[in-house]
């Protein structure tokens, strides 16, 4: 069973659909026993990380996670602000801490030339930097829905994929037990579907 | 640059039926808007924008039954729109599975919603619809009420103020164009793309998709959007991003 917390904030309706369409239980949730209770959890979230962030306190959800995915090692997936939470810090209106269950901060895109605009808004590609299990049979060519003025800069050991958007940032890191993407795999048709099979079916990666 | 152009379908619905208008005037029934939705699903289309057109009219918030049904229908990234005003609404929406919200004249009418609603759930999901057509000086006019009534305001302009406020889109229609399947309006198109920090999309006239070429080239648009080129002609959406590559215009 795979948890997808509900810090309410945004769209996670289309991410339970996803998994419903790849055939794997996933409940939206934000109580304590179904999080306890999940093999994997998945942590989403579009928004601002101060937002992000103050849910995430108001419905007690920073302990359990912690507990569970820090301490207990159940793969987590994030994806986009759920990617940027993960991190130590966030820039978004001043420094501001984040969960720190990975190493780096959560920093605003490069400044654009006037033809890259801000949000990043749009399919783009993904290129993958070594084998992993998160990233098998992807397309040849993989290319993701992204959404987001903010991207997570972490030690270069965790970066699985980058995307280029002015400069080469992260698009996909792992880091033990967690996996974090700036995409919508929910939002990404097959390749999409295929991250979210393989993070289903993921061994625990120490 | 890898990002790639969008072409995206714009699903206009009135009377519990998909539509489209010419001008904004004239509908034209278009069949069962969930049976559009599937197909572009099928199609596995950039994104879908999906436009109740009578609510403004009708003093009214969206159709949330309607709108969970397209939601249950689309895997593809959806931008929802008609009758928004209140923060409320658009919670609502984002809750039932929308990505993104796309607000017209309620954008126009309360200043401070699009900086509330940015504040409140990210400017990624605050489209701000911007229709325009000539007045009657031959000035280009920022119109709200589904092009019935003048706001006095230059696009450029207010599309650049939208920005300020914390819209993350523009999506900017020409009502003069729309429906006519003769091309975008180009210039109005370039005008705001290359002057706001923000993507346009840009709406209005698609008749073939040498017209989403042009729009790319010349109307400098990161996304494009079509409405009666995709229900009224033989051409969809693939044909579309197709075309675009082989005049060497990155698409999906």
């Amino acid at each position: 069973m795979i948890a997808i917390v509900d810090c309410k904030i945004s769209n996670i309706r289309s991410v339970a659909r996803a998994f419903e369409h790849i055939g794997q239980e996933a409940i939206v949730t934000s109580r304590q026993e179904d999080i306890e209770a999940a093999e994997r959890i998945v942590l989403p979230g579009v928004g601002s990380f101060q937002q992000g962030m103050e849910n995430l306190r108001r419905h007690n959800l920073v302990d359990i996670l912690h507990r569970e995915v820090v301490v207990g090692k159940k793969p987590l997936l994030g994806i986009c602000l759920g990617m940027q939470l993960l991190a130590e810090t966030g820039h978004e209106n001043g420094p501001q801490a984040g969960l720190g269950f990975i190493k780096g901060e959560c920093v605003r895109l490069a400044p654009p030339a006037a033809t890259l605009k801000l949000p990043h808004m749009g399919w783009n590609d993904v290129a993958v930097c070594r084998d992993h299990p998160l990233l098998a049979g992807l397309s040849a060519a993989p290319c993701f829905y992204f959404c987001h003025s903010y991207h997570v800069v972490c030690p270069e050991s965790d970066v699985l994929a980058t995307c280029e958007y002015g400069a080469n940032f992260t698009s996909v890191l792992v880091r033990g037990n967690i996996f974090a993407v700036q995409f919508h795999p929910e939002k990404s048709f097959d390749d999409g579907f295929q991250l979210l099979k393989n993070f289903s079916s993921q061994q625990q990666c120490l | 640059m890898p990002l790639k152009i969008r072409l995206i379908p714009v699903l206009l619905f009135a009377d519990y039926s998909a539509v489209t208008t010419i001008r904004f005037g004239e509908r034209r029934k278009a069949g069962s808007p969930v049976a559009s939705v599937k197909l572009y699903s099928r199609q596995q289309v950039d994104e879908l924008i999906f436009l109740d057109l009578n609510a403004s009219s009708e003093g009214r918030g969206p159709l949330f039954d309607i709108i969970e049904d397209v939601i249950e229908e689309s895997f593809m990234p959806l931008t929802v729109g008609g009758g928004i005003t209140t923060l409320s609404d658009i919670e609502n929406l984002l809750k039932r599975g929308a990505d993104k919200v796309s607000i017209n004249s309620g954008a126009y009418r309360n200043p401070a919603l699009v900086r509330q609603a940015s504040q409140a759930f990210g400017s990624q999901c605050i489209v701000v619809s911007v229709d325009v057509k000539k007045n009657g000086s031959g000035q280009d006019e920022v119109f709200v009420n589904s092009g019935t009534t003048g706001t006095g305001e230059e696009p450029l302009a207010y599309c650049r103020r939208q920005e300020d406020a914390g819209a993350g889109e523009i999506l900017l229609t020409a009502i003069d164009h729309q429906g006519l399947r003769n091309g975008y309006n180009l210039e109005l198109a370039r005008m705001v793309a290359e002057n706001v920090a923000i993507p346009t999309i840009i709406n209005g006239g698609a008749g073939n998709p040498r017209h989403f070429v042009e729009a790319a080239t010349e109307g400098r648009a990161p996304a494009i959007a079509a409405s009666s080129i995709f229900q009224h002609t033989r051409h969809s959406p693939v044909e579309g991003r197709a075309c675009l590559k082989e005049y060497g215009i990155n698409a999906r």
